[in-house]
C-alpha cells in the first residue's frame, strides 16, 4: 500500500542521515572520505557489532578496486543500509552476555579470576589485545576482592551505554 | 530479531541447552562465549570512540570559532585606531589604549632601575647576568606560587629583548656538539606540564638542549610564570635555548585569551609596562629553527610560497601581531577610509554581509576543495594566508566613508563597519606584504591529508598544507622532516604526511581533564624521533577510558549547550518556521539543520542530539528542551531578553574592552565610556539595540549613582548556570 512503502521510504531516509551523521565524525577532509581504519568503529557506532572476520568482509566489499587506504561515501552508503536492513550482526542481549560469562566461570562461583578471563580473552576467539584487555580490567575489576563479579559488570556496562 | 547467520544465533541455542548440562562447557562453547564478549566489548569501545570523537569536535568548533571571533575583534580594534581619535571629549585616548597599551611619559622613561623591591617582598630575587641559582630559585618559587616581582621581571625582559634582537629570524642548531635535542610543543600556560617535562627529561644545560615552539601563553593560568622560566634559561644558556614564535606570541590574541588578563591581574602597577616590553619580545622571537639542515621546526606549518631564504631576510620584528596589517600599510588605509568588500575576498571570510541582523560567524570547517581555491586569492595562484591580508588585485569599492569625526550615539549605527578584510590597492609595498604573509603561514597553517595547498578557513589565517607542499619543500631545502606544533593530539603527538610531518603537543589535558596526553620529541644525530608522552593528573587513582570520555564530553556538551543558550531568540525563530502547526516539536533532521544554520558549528548534530534535545513519544524533537539545562545566572531586571542574549554572547569581548578601557585597573568605568563603547560594538556586530536600552542599561547598574560602573559586577550577572550543576550543589 502506498502507506507502507512512505513508510518504507521514510525508513530508509532515516537510516541514510544516521549513516550519514556517523561517517561525517570521521571525514575529517569534508571530501566524504574516511580513514579505511575507522570503518569498524562506524559501523559499530551505527549499532552493528559484527565480528573481526565479518568486519574484512565488509571492507573488502566497500574499498576501492586499487585500495587507496580511503573509503568513498558512496560505495558505504548502501552496503551500510542493507547491513542496518537486514538489522545483520545485531545487538546482544544482556541476558545472553551473562551466559556467556557463566560459561567461562566453570566452578559457577559467580566471579572469574582476572586470570581466567585473560586466558580466554586474549587466546580464544578473536584475542583481544593487551590493551584491551587492560582496560577491560580496569572498568570490570573489583579493587578489593581483585575479581570480576561479571554480573555487575555487565549490568553496569548496559547501563553505561545510555 | 532477524539476526541473519552471525554466531550469536548458534551461541544462542547452545548456550541454553548447557545450562542443564553438568559436565564441563566444550572448547567450541567456550569459544562462542569468548568471542561474544569480546564483540560486545569492542562495540562498547566503538561506542565511547565516537563519543569522543565528538567531544573533541565539539571543543575544537568551538575553540576555532573563539579565534574567527578575535579576529573580528581585531578588526574592530583596527578600524577604530584607524578612524577616531577620541571617544570622549576629555578622556583618555581610548584607541592608543586599545592595541599599544599606552604609556605615560614618566613610564616611557622609566626602566627597572627605578622599580623598587620592598623589604616585606618574599618572592624570589635574581640577578644578572643570570646563574643556576637563579633558575633554580624560579622553579622553586613558582613550584610555591610566588609571584616575581616587577622589577626582576622588567629586567628580565629587557635583557631578553637585547638578547633576541641579535637573534637571526631562521636559527640554525647542530647535533654534533650535544648527544639530543628536546623540542617541545604547545605549553598553554600549563606550568605542571613544563616542570614535568623538565622532571622527566632534565633541565635546559649545556648537556641538555630544548627547543619550544611557540605558543607559550594564554589559555592557563601561568603564562607569565612560564615565559619567565623560559626567558631565564634562554639568557642562561644562549647556544642551547631555543625559543619560536607562535600565533599566541601576540598581543592582540593575548587580549582574549587571557595572558593580557592574567599579566594585569598578577602586575597591577607595572602590568602594562610588562605587556609593551612582551609586545616587541613577542615580535622578535625567531620563527624557525632547524637541526643539522635536516629537520624544519615552525609553530603551525607551511605553504606552498614558504621560502626559507626570504624568511631570513624579512623584518620580523615590524610584525607585532599578525592579526594587525603591517605599520606602513595603516596609513594609507587612513587616507583611503575602509570600505566594505563585496566579491570574492569578502565571500572567503565571515559572512557579515551588509545586510542587518545578528553577525554570522564563520566557523565552518569547510575546506574548499583545490578547485575552488580561487576564492582565497584574487590574483596569485597559490592560495595561503587568508587573514586580513591586502590584495593587490583590484576591488569593489563601495562608496567612502564619510570623513572621520568624533561620532554621536545616534550615528553609530549608520557607520559602515569593517568585517574582516581591509583591502588596501597596490600601493603596499609588495615585499612587506609577502614577508608578513610567510609569517602568518608559518605560524597558523595545518596539514592536511590531501594534496594541495588551500586557505585555512577553520582558522580564519593560513593555509591547509597537503603532502605535496611538505614533499616539495623539504627537497628543496634538502630537508627531512618537519616538526610543527599549533593542534592538540590525543596522544600527545602524530605522525602526517608519510611521516614527513610530526605534529608536537606538550599541553596535557588541554580541552579538559583526561582529553589529551602531553608529549616532546628527541632527536639525535641519526634523526630518529622519539617520543615521550605524560599527562598531568589531579587524581591518582587512574580513570577508566568510560571516566576519561565522560568527564570530556560533559564539559564540551556544556560549552556547547551555553552557545544554544546565548543563541536561543535565533534559534527559536528557525524552530518556528520549521513548526508550522505550533506543536512544539520537529523533526530531527529539521532540528539539525536549524541549529547547524543558526550556530554555524559543523557537528554531527543528530549524534548530539540525544544530549541535547528532548525526543515526543512519536520521535519529534521537543526543541524547547535544547534550552532547559541552562539558565540565567541572577536576572537582571531592566533588560530585555534579547538584550540579554546578546550580552550573554559577548561577554568575553566587552570584558576584554572594559579592562582595556579601566586604565587604572580600579574595576570602573564611566558611564559615558560604558555608552560609548557598547555603541560601537553594538554596531559592529550589526547588532539591533536601540539607544534608550542602552542608556537605561548603563543608569540602572550604576547602583551608587556616581556616575560610575563596576563592569565585573555588571558581566557577572550575565554568566549562565547550569541547572545540573545546581542541583548536584544543593545535593551534595
Amino acid at each position: 500500500m502506498a502507506e507502507e512503502r512512505d513508510s518504507a521510504e521514510a525508513l530508509v531516509s532515516e537510516i541514510h542521515k544516521k549513516i550519514t551523521d556517523a561517517f561525517e565524525v570521521f571525514d575529517h577532509e569534508f571530501n566524504k572520505t574516511v580513514d579505511i581504519r575507522e570503518i569498524g568503529t562506524i559501523i559499530r557506532s551505527l549499532g552493528c557489532f559484527p565480528s573481526e572476520g565479518e568486519l574484512h568482509d565488509i571492507i573488502a566489499e566497500v574499498e576501492e578496486e586499487e585500495p587507496t587506504g580511503y573509503i568513498h561515501f558512496e560505495k558505504f552508503l548502501p552496503v551500510m543500509t542493507k547491513v542496518l536492513m537486514e538489522r545483520k550482526f545485531c545487538p546482544i542481549p544482556e541476558h545472553l552476555l551473562m551466559q556467556a560469562f557463566e560459561v567461562l566461570d566453570q566452578q559457577k562461583k559467580g566471579f572469574l579470576e582476572p586470570e581466567e578471563l585473560k586466558k580466554h580473552l586474549t587466546q580464544e576467539g578473536e584475542p583481544f589485545t593487551r590493551e584491551e584487555m587492560e582496560e577491560m580490567f580496569s572498568a570490570a575489576l573489583d579493587p578489593d576482592k581483585n575479581v570480576i563479579f561479571y554480573k555487575d559488570f555487565v549490568s553496569m556496562m548496559t547501563i553505561e551505554e545510555t | 530479531m532477524g539476526c541473519g547467520t552471525s554466531a550469536a544465533t548458534e551461541a544462542q541455542g547452545r548456550l541454553s541447552e548447557k545450562d542443564d548440562s553438568v559436565k564441563a562447557p566444550s572448547p567450541a562453547l567456550t569459544m562462542k562465549a569468548a568471542i561474544l564478549i569480546q564483540r560486545w566489548y569492542r562495540r562498547y569501545v566503538a561506542r565511547l570512540e565516537i563519543r569522543r570523537r565528538y567531544t573533541w569536535s565539539i571543543f575544537q568548533s568551538i575553540e576555532y570559532a573563539g579565534e574567527q571571533d578575535q579576529l573580528q575583534l581585531s578588526s574592530f580594534f583596527s578600524f577604530m585606531l584607524d578612524n577616531f581619535t577620541q571617544i570622549s571629549g576629555n578622556g583618555p585616548d581610548l584607541i592608543s589604549h586599545l592595541l599599544d597599551p599606552a604609556l605615560t611619559e614618566e613610564e616611557k622613561q622609566a626602566t627597572f632601575e627605578g622599580v623598587e623591591v620592598s623589604d616585606s617582598y618574599s618572592g624570589p630575587h635574581i640577578s644578572f647576568p643570570l646563574t643556576v641559582s637563579d633558575t633554580n630559585a624560579l622553579l622553586s618559587a613558582f613550584k610555591a606560587q610566588q609571584i616575581l616581582h616587577a622589577r626582576y621581571v622588567l629586567q628580565l625582559l629587557y635583557e631578553t629583548k637585547r638578547f633576541l634582537k641579535q637573534m637571526p629570524n631562521i636559527i640554525y642548531l647542530s647535533t654534533s656538539y650535544t648527544k639530543e635535542i628536546t623540542v617541545c610543543g604547545d605549553l598553554h600556560g600549563r606550568l605542571d606540564d613544563l616542570l614535568l617535562i623538565f622532571y622527566k627529561n632534565g633541565l635546559p644545560s649545556t648537556d641538555n638542549p630544548y627547543v619550544f615552539n611557540g605558543d607559550f601563553v594564554d589559555r592557563g593560568k601561568k603564562s607569565i610564570e612560564i615565559i619567565i622560566i623560559l626567558f631565564a634559561f634562554l639568557l642562561l644558556y644562549p647556544d642551547h635555548m631555543h625559543l619560536n614564535r607562535g600565533n599566541h606570541e601576540d598581543h592582540i590574541m593575548n587580549l582574549r585569551y587571557g595572558f593580557t588578563k592574567e599579566v594585569m591581574q598578577k602586575y597591577r602597577t607595572h602590568g602594562r609596562q610588562i605587556l609593551q616590553l612582551l609586545q616587541d619580545i613577542f615580535s622578535l622571537l625567531p620563527v624557525a629553527t632547524v637541526i643539522d639542515d635536516k629537520v624544519l621546526i615552525v609553530h603551525g606549518g607551511i605553504s606552498d610560497m614558504t621560502d626559507l631564504e626570504f624568511l631570513g631576510s624579512i623584518e620580523r620584528q615590524k610584525i607585532k601581531s599578525v592579526l594587525r596589517l603591517p605599520k606602513s600599510f595603516e596609513d594609507v588605509e587612513a587616507e583611503r577610509g575602509l570600505e566594505k568588500i563585496c566579491g570574492q575576498a569578502g565571500s572567503l571570510r565571515s559572512a557579515g554581509g551588509p545586510s542587518g541582523g545578528t553577525r554570522k560567524r564563520r566557523c565552518r570547517r569547510r575546506k574548499p576543495s583545490s578547485g575552488s581555491s580561487s576564492s582565497s586569492s584574487s590574483s596569485s595562484s597559490s592560495s595561503s594566508s587568508s587573514i586580513s591580508s591586502p590584495r593587490g588585485a583590484s576591488q569593489v569599492w563601495s562608496s567612502p566613508l564619510p570623513s572621520p569625526r568624533v561620532p554621536s550615539p545616534t550615528d553609530l549605527l549608520q557607520l559602515p563597519f569593517l568585517d574582516s578584510i581591509v583591502a588596501v590597492a597596490s600601493l603596499a609595498p609588495p615585499r612587506e606584504e609577502a614577508g608578513w604573509k610567510q609569517i602568518v603561514d608559518l605560524l597558523w597553517s595545518d596539514p592536511k591529508k590531501q594534496d594541495g595547498c588551500t586557505a585555512n578557513t577553520f582558522r580564519g589565517g593560513g593555509c591547509y598544507f597537503g603532502p605535496d607542499v611538505t614533499r616539495r619543500l623539504l627537497q628543496r631545502h634538502g630537508l627531512q622532516l618537519l616538526i610543527r606544533s599549533h593542534e592538540c593530539k590525543q596522544e600527545g603527538y602524530e605522525f602526517c604526511h608519510d611521516g614527513q610531518v610530526i605534529t608536537i603537543f606538550s599541553a596535557s589535558n588541554y580541552y579538559e581533564e583526561g582529553s589529551n596526553r602531553g608529549a616532546y620529541v628527541k632527536l639525535g644525530p641519526d634523526m630518529v624521533p622519539r617520543f615521550f608522552q605524560y599527562q598531568v593528573s589531579r587524581c591518582t587513582r587512574k580513570l577508566t577510558l568510560h571516566q576519561r570520555v565522560s568527564v570530556a564530553e560533559s564539559s564540551a556538551l556544556k560549552s556547547l549547550k551555553e552557545k544554544l543558550f546565548a543563541h536561543r531568540s535565533e534559534l527559536m525563530a528557525a524552530f518556528q518556521e520549521y513548526d508550522v502547526n505550533k506543536t512544539g516539536c520537529i523533526s530531527i533532521t529539521d532540528w539539525a539543520q536549524a541549529t547547524e544554520s543558526v550556530l554555524k558549528l559543523d557537528l554531527p548534530w543528530r549524534t548530539l542530539r540525544p544530549r541535547l534535545a528532548r525526543l515526543a513519544p512519536d520521535g519529534a524533537v521537543e526543541y524547547q528542551s535544547c534550552f532547559e539545562d541552562v539558565s540565567a545566572g541572577q536576572p537582571v531586571p531592566q533588560i530585555s531578553p534579547n538584550l540579554a542574549e546578546t550580552l550573554y554572547r559577548y561577554r568575553t569581548d566587552l570584558e576584554i574592552v572594559f579592562n582595556i578601557i579601566d586604565k587604572d585597573h580600579s574595576g570602573l568605568i564611566s558611564i559615558d565610556e560604558f555608552r560609548q563603547t557598547w555603541k560601537l560594538f553594538s554596531s559592529h556586530l550589526n547588532v539591533d539595540v536601540d539607544d534608550s536600552a542602552i542608556d537605561d542599561l548603563a543608569r540602572s547598574i550604576d547602583y551608587n549613582k556616581d556616575g560610575s560602573i563596576d563592569f565585573n559586577e555588571f558581566l557577572e550577572a550575565f554568566r549562565v548556570v547550569h541547572k545540573l550543576d545546581t542541583k548536584e550543589k544543593q545535593q551534595g
